[in-house]
């Protein structure tokens, strides 16, 4: 194996994984909030204004795009290119390849949002952009796989290390899951409509193959990849066992594109194919737990460091939400338990124990152990980072826990029979029934954008603090030089 | 080319997958666990995250140099 030294922005661009990161919290804070105000819209729906700019069906994909793309995105860009460059001991390929994804990226997020507000949807769930949007993702996201695989290619350290066979797999799929679920007539050239080559049962199949596999490769693989070297790096150990990588890594790829099927469950779709997608999800819970504990023992002596080192909780707790959500999501895919989750909020519940536990905790633990390092100094205020963790776990536990009593009680609700064997409550009962535990989701929402604002300080000030570091350094150098 | 006709019955593909796939994975795994000496040897990897480590930057004690 190679060892090459140290000789940081020399050696590596870091300017673009900079830019990726500060805009990750961005997007963070802006799509939470969106977040926050639609949850609210359902709590206390005058929020709504009677005006279609700000209702909840244009505001919904704005919230998922800017915290899934924009946030989580970012995130990916950035902790992909430190890690890719750190572990091939090489500089990107092209610099200003990377600037465009950065600059594309952007523009991406910030056209859809915009697109949505004005009413331009594709009604695909989490690939809402239309067409024109599509074909720029298409050429952003082939840019990216160039400039990955180049600097794999030219890397100095001859084996490539697991985190990046997880980032790979993500850019990988992801491209082919976009492409294929994209396919799309416009109706004239110049028109934002367009339609999908799909039609009926298999519109629904192609949609949720790429929207359980969004999940599975964008929210699940990439984050691993960040696991994988984030995790180790903050403990200041070794993974735990990297042969138990190679097996998680294999067998989540192989095994995450088969079961978007369960989605649809008691539809037209036959019954053998939702069912052979909740045999695979079952199968899922193996790879997915073996990850988890090599994530959780990599910390196995050092289990002080969860007392003293709030970055490191943030990683594990983390970890632990993966297991409970990966657990709770095969559950959810046998039919018996998903004709009476289905279509109800315990659903929303489980995508945000995944997407706040799992894809925000280990992100926000990434971002804190790498963003000081990037400038060159400490965290601002460790106390800050513990008040965020604080916030965030609570926000997340209120969230959860309204939205399994909400979906059970509505489950339940939609499914009683009187003794005439006819519905015994309407529908907008148990919307009457849902009110006290949406204002308890967004309550948790707001715990959650509170704890991410506080970041997004405590990450501005560490950077004002590095830079006045580095300004004061180069005058003591310079004062140096010009005496001697 | 009528053997390829045998390809396009499910009740001959299903278990033709399964074999494939079941012999993949088991293969990976007695790959990954087979051999002490490869085990050892896929067990150093774990340290590529350390090697371009800055002094100090484990402890967060470095200085600005």
């Amino acid at each position: 194996m190679a060892v090459t030294t140290y000789s940081g922005a020399e050696q590596y661009n870091f300017d673009i994984v900079k830019k990726f990161a500060v805009m990750s919290l961005v997007w963070a804070v802006i799509g939470m909030f969106v977040g926050v105000y639609i949850a609210s819209e359902l709590a206390w729906p005058f929020l709504n204004f009677d005006s279609p700019y700000f209702s909840f069906g244009r505001f919904r994909p704005v919230h998922t795009t800017s915290v899934i793309f924009g946030f989580g995105g970012s995130a990916l860009f950035a902790t992909s290119y430190y890690v890719v460059q750190r572990t091939c001991q090489t500089r990107l390929i092209s610099d200003g390849m990377a600037s465009f994804t950065f600059w594309g990226w952007m523009a991406i997020i910030v056209l859809a949002d915009i697109s949505y507000v004005l009413g331009y949807t594709q009604a695909r769930e989490y690939a809402e952009m239309e067409w024109p949007i599509d074909i720029l993702i298409e050429v952003v996201w082939v840019t990216y796989l160039i400039l990955f695989v180049g600097t794999i290619m030219r890397r100095k350290q001859p084996h490539i290390y697991v985190a990046n066979w997880f980032y790979l797999a993500f850019i990988l799929a992801t491209a082919l899951l976009h492409t294929f679920n994209n396919l799309a007539m416009p109706i004239d050239l110049f028109s934002m409509k367009s339609y999908s080559l799909f039609a009926g049962t298999q519109d629904a199949m192609t949609q949720w193959w790429y929207g359980h596999n969004a999940v599975g490769f964008f929210l699940t693989a990439a984050f691993l990849g960040m696991m994988y070297y984030f995790v180790p790096k903050q403990a200041g150990r070794p993974i735990y066992s990297y042969r138990l990588s190679i097996v998680h890594f294999w067998a989540l790829s192989f095994m995450y594109m088969w079961v978007g099927a369960h989605h649809l469950h008691w539809t037209a779709l036959p019954d053998w194919t939702s069912g052979l997608a909740a045999a695979f999800s079952i199968l899922l819970l193996m790879p997915s737990w073996g990850g988890m504990i090599n994530g959780i023992m990599t910390l196995s002596g050092a289990w002080d460091k969860l007392r003293t080192d709030p970055v490191m909780r943030f990683m594990i707790v983390a970890l632990s939400f993966y297991g409970m959500s990966t657990f709770e999501g095969p559950m959810m895919s046998l039919k018996e338990v998903n004709a009476l989750s289905h279509y109800t909020d315990w659903t929303v519940g489980h995508v945000h124990s995944g997407a706040l536990g799992w894809v925000a905790m280990i992100s926000f633990g990434s971002l804190y152990h790498m963003m000081p390092k990037l400038w060159d100094t400490k965290i601002y205020s460790n106390r800050l980072v513990e008040a965020h963790f604080w916030l965030a776990t609570i926000g997340i536990v209120l969230y959860i826990v309204a939205m399994w009593i909400s979906g059970i009680t509505q489950g339940l609700m939609w499914r009683s029979f009187d003794e005439f064997g006819n519905l015994q409550y309407s529908f907008v009962e148990s919307v009457v029934a849902m009110m006290p535990f949406y204002a308890m989701r967004a309550i948790g929402g707001m715990f959650f954008l509170t704890g991410t604002v506080l970041m997004t300080y405590n990450m501005f000030m560490t950077i004002r603090q590095g830079k006045r570091e580095s300004a004061a350094l180069d005058a003591k150098m310079a004062a140096k030089m010009a005496h001697a | 080319m009528e053997w390829l006709m045998w390809f396009s019955r499910p009740e001959n593909t299903k278990p033709l997958a399964l074999i494939i796939f079941f012999v993949t994975f088991i293969g990976i795994v007695i790959y990954v666990y087979g051999s002490k000496k490869r085990s050892v040897k896929l067990e150093s990897y774990r340290d590529i995250p350390f090697f371009d480590d800055q002094p100090g930057d484990q402890d967060g004690t470095k200085d600005k140099q």
